[in-house]
């Protein structure tokens, strides 16, 4: 009865005991593990043991900063997320567009399913079938001699890691783009018709200004799968296709050289904060 | 553990040696390890029940690895490791006491052992021990001083793998890797201790630099590797991570030559392909694998029973054919041939010469401390940094 009336009292009880647990869950499971990343950032290795030494330094971030190698394997990585984020940003948007506004309701069905299929599929099953695409004696190169073309050898190039990037994280983009599209009300589309915007007209200046939000937040998905990833370079990269990733492996599985892996971590953490600011100024997280 | 606490064991450690006579078989001579004065059992007790070991996927088949639990009734529990360095990692803290056994292999072995993760073993528990190749008794990546850190297992060299259509004559450098006329023809591992391969290729091409051990580089000769490998990258179509990698590569026609394993090889060949394997006369590197029991270790009498077990010419034999690679025990030759004919010279099991094991130059962890009393050698966390910066 006391804590029933203490419940009724106190309106913040209720609200603080149902939020207690997920926070807890949140601050020490999510955050505590980020924060334990930032402090192994400023420490370094004994090269004898490969045991951590717990001096504090800024060595990680001076090798970092100094060696124009690292500097290389940020821009790439950077540069490719953010070529894949505009290929994918420029497929999504008519096949989204279609799919909202256009298809029958049973053709949405088909083209939603068709979108959501590779998702079904291992990620990895799909990178090698990429790889039968784009090698030598692969699918292209067969198709295009047979009519005639000269082979077009992208197999184990960094052209290969963006048609393969763009493919895998696509979906990404298309569904919030769909959602987005989705919500523009009939009725601004009829109210511009009304003015006498003509259809290109209404959808340059009513629907993308609208549906802006939910580009912004797809490219969030396709910009920070792409800027994460170490698989697809290692499968279908070429001689230099190094990403982040790939050296924060080797320094952790290799060299076990974990505080200058979580110094290099830092980095897509930084362009990731940078980049979600951006996209809140822009109204992405309304469309999320 | 302090450096100051390690000095004392060392210091220990050298005593108890002057004090226990000269070894006989020295292997690899340099600094004590903090687990040199560790006296291992000197006789195998009742089996604990269990075993558990942390492998290379595939070291414990079904096909030998079923047959051992019946006959001792050690229950095997198994974490197969993707990496050496997942090994080494996964030993920490000798074993945690979670772990009794690693097959280490050479680039891992040195960190295991300097790191006191494992102790030494007592050999005369393993009676096949007597029939390995001598060189295999005593290998310095895991003979430190005398004391032996681990038994042999398998092994295998780093092949020159050609393509016979490309290059009808075999090539007899590794010269060819570098070459500016095989561009974008090329792949090589991705691994940080290709550069021992580089190493090795000047130690013959450039007597200038004073090369003797690749793994065991001044920052001069350090350098000079490197730079070769620079030169090499606008060369690579790929740095292949897998074996099947590879395997494609060759199969595809997008790669006529790299540095490979003799599995790609027999694989390649099983389907058809045009293709060949050659150790040129620089010599090649190569890999080899060792049980290592760890420190903390809580079932050893089930570990020496399955290293005497594994150690056998049955079950040598039986290993190298299923996952390709060499066997140790010089009686697992016939034993080869039984099970498949010609497989003995096919795996160059049929080697157990001194002249042929020169050229063969096996993986070791590269250290500070240069083995000759120098530290002026470049550690393998440099190697890793210096691998990253090669690829670009």
């Amino acid at each position: 009865m006391a804590f029933r009336s203490l419940l009724w009292r106190y309106s913040w009880v209720r609200p603080l005991l149902l939020l207690t647990p997920p926070l807890a869950w949140f601050v020490v499971i999510y955050l505590a593990s980020l924060a334990l990343l930032l402090i192994t950032a400023f420490w370094t290795i004994d090269p004898f043991t490969t045991q951590i030494v717990q001096s504090w330094n800024l060595d990680n971030f001076q090798t970092i900063l100094s060696e124009p190698t690292y500097g290389s394997i940020i821009g790439r990585t950077v540069l490719i997320a953010a070529l894949v984020t505009v290929t994918d940003g420029v497929l999504a948007f008519p096949f989204a567009y279609y799919m909202a506004r256009v298809a029958s309701r049973r053709v949405q069905t088909l083209l939603f399913a068709a979108v959501l299929l590779p998702l079904w599929a291992s990620y990895l099953a799909r990178v090698y079938a990429w790889i039968l695409i784009l090698n030598h004696s692969g699918v292209l190169n067969w198709s295009l001699q047979s009519i005639g073309l000269p082979p077009a050898n992208i197999g184990y190039t960094n052209t290969a890691m963006w048609l393969v990037f763009s493919y895998i994280w696509l979906p990404f983009m298309i569904i919030p783009v769909y959602a987005a599209l989705e919500r523009v009300p009939e009725s601004l589309l009829e109210a511009a018709a009304d003015l006498g915007a003509r259809r290109w007209r209404a959808i340059r200046d009513v629907v993308l200004p609208l549906v802006l939000p939910g580009v912004v937040a797809g490219s969030i998905f396709t910009f920070s799968l792409t800027l994460g990833d170490y698989i697809t370079p290692i499968l279908v990269g070429g001689a230099s296709s190094n990403f982040i990733g790939n050296v924060v492996y080797a320094n952790i599985g290799i060299a076990n050289n974990i505080p200058f892996a979580a110094a290099l971590t830092m980095v897509p953490v930084a362009i990731m904060a940078i980049y979600l600011t951006i996209a809140y100024r822009l109204g992405a997280f309304e469309a999320l | 553990m302090s450096l100051r606490f390690l000095g004392l064991l060392a210091a220990a450690a050298v005593a108890a040696v002057a004090c226990g006579g000269s070894p006989t078989t020295p292997g690899a001579t340099r600094s004590q390890p903090p687990t040199a004065t560790m006296k291992p059992q000197t006789a195998i007790g009742p089996g604990e029940g269990q075993l558990n070991m942390v492998l290379w996927d595939g070291y414990a088949d079904k096909s030998w690895a079923d047959p051992f639990q019946q006959q001792t009734g050690c229950k095997l529990n198994l974490h197969p490791a993707g990496s050496s360095d997942e090994m080494v990692s996964l030993m920490k803290d000798g074993g945690g006491g979670q772990w009794d056994l690693v097959s280490a292999s050479g680039d891992a072995d040195l960190r295991l052992i300097y790191g006191g993760d494992v102790k030494p073993v007592n050999t005369d528990l393993v009676p096949d021990w007597q029939n390995f190749g001598s060189f295999f008794k005593s290998p310095p990546y895991n003979t430190i001083n005398g004391i032996h850190y681990g038994v042999s297992l398998q092994w295998g060299p780093n092949t020159l793998l050609y393509s016979t259509k490309k290059f009808p004559n075999k090539p007899t450098s590794w010269q060819v890797i570098y070459d500016p006329a095989n561009k974008g023809l090329i792949t090589v591992p991705d691994n940080p201790i290709q550069i021992a391969d580089a190493a090795l290729y000047l130690s013959k091409t450039q007597p200038s630099l004073g090369i003797k051990d690749p793994y065991e580089l001044t920052q001069k000769q350090f350098d000079a590797a490197v730079a070769l490998l620079k030169q090499q990258q606008p060369l690579i179509k790929h740095y292949w991570a897998l074996a099947t990698d590879e395997i494609n590569l060759f199969q595809n026609g997008d790669v006529v030559v790299g540095a490979a394993w003799p599995y790609q090889t027999i694989q390649l060949k099983a389907a058809g392909a045009a293709v060949d394997e050659t150790i040129p006369q620089e010599g090649a590197t190569g890999w080899a694998d060792t049980w290592m029991l760890a420190t903390k270790a809580q079932h050893p009498n089930c570990a020496y029973m399955w290293i005497k077990y594994v150690s056998t010419a049955h079950v040598q034999a039986q290993q190298a054919l299923s996952f390709g690679e060499t066997p140790v025990n010089t009686k697992a030759c016939g034993e080869m041939e039984s099970l498949q004919v010609g497989s003995c010279a096919q795996y160059h099991a049929d080697q157990t010469g001194a002249a042929y094991f020169d050229t063969i130059k096996f993986w070791k962890t590269p250290l500070l401390d240069c083995g000759n009393g120098q530290n002026n050698c470049v550690p393998y966390d440099q190697w890793v940094a210096a691998w990253t910066t090669i690829k670009g």
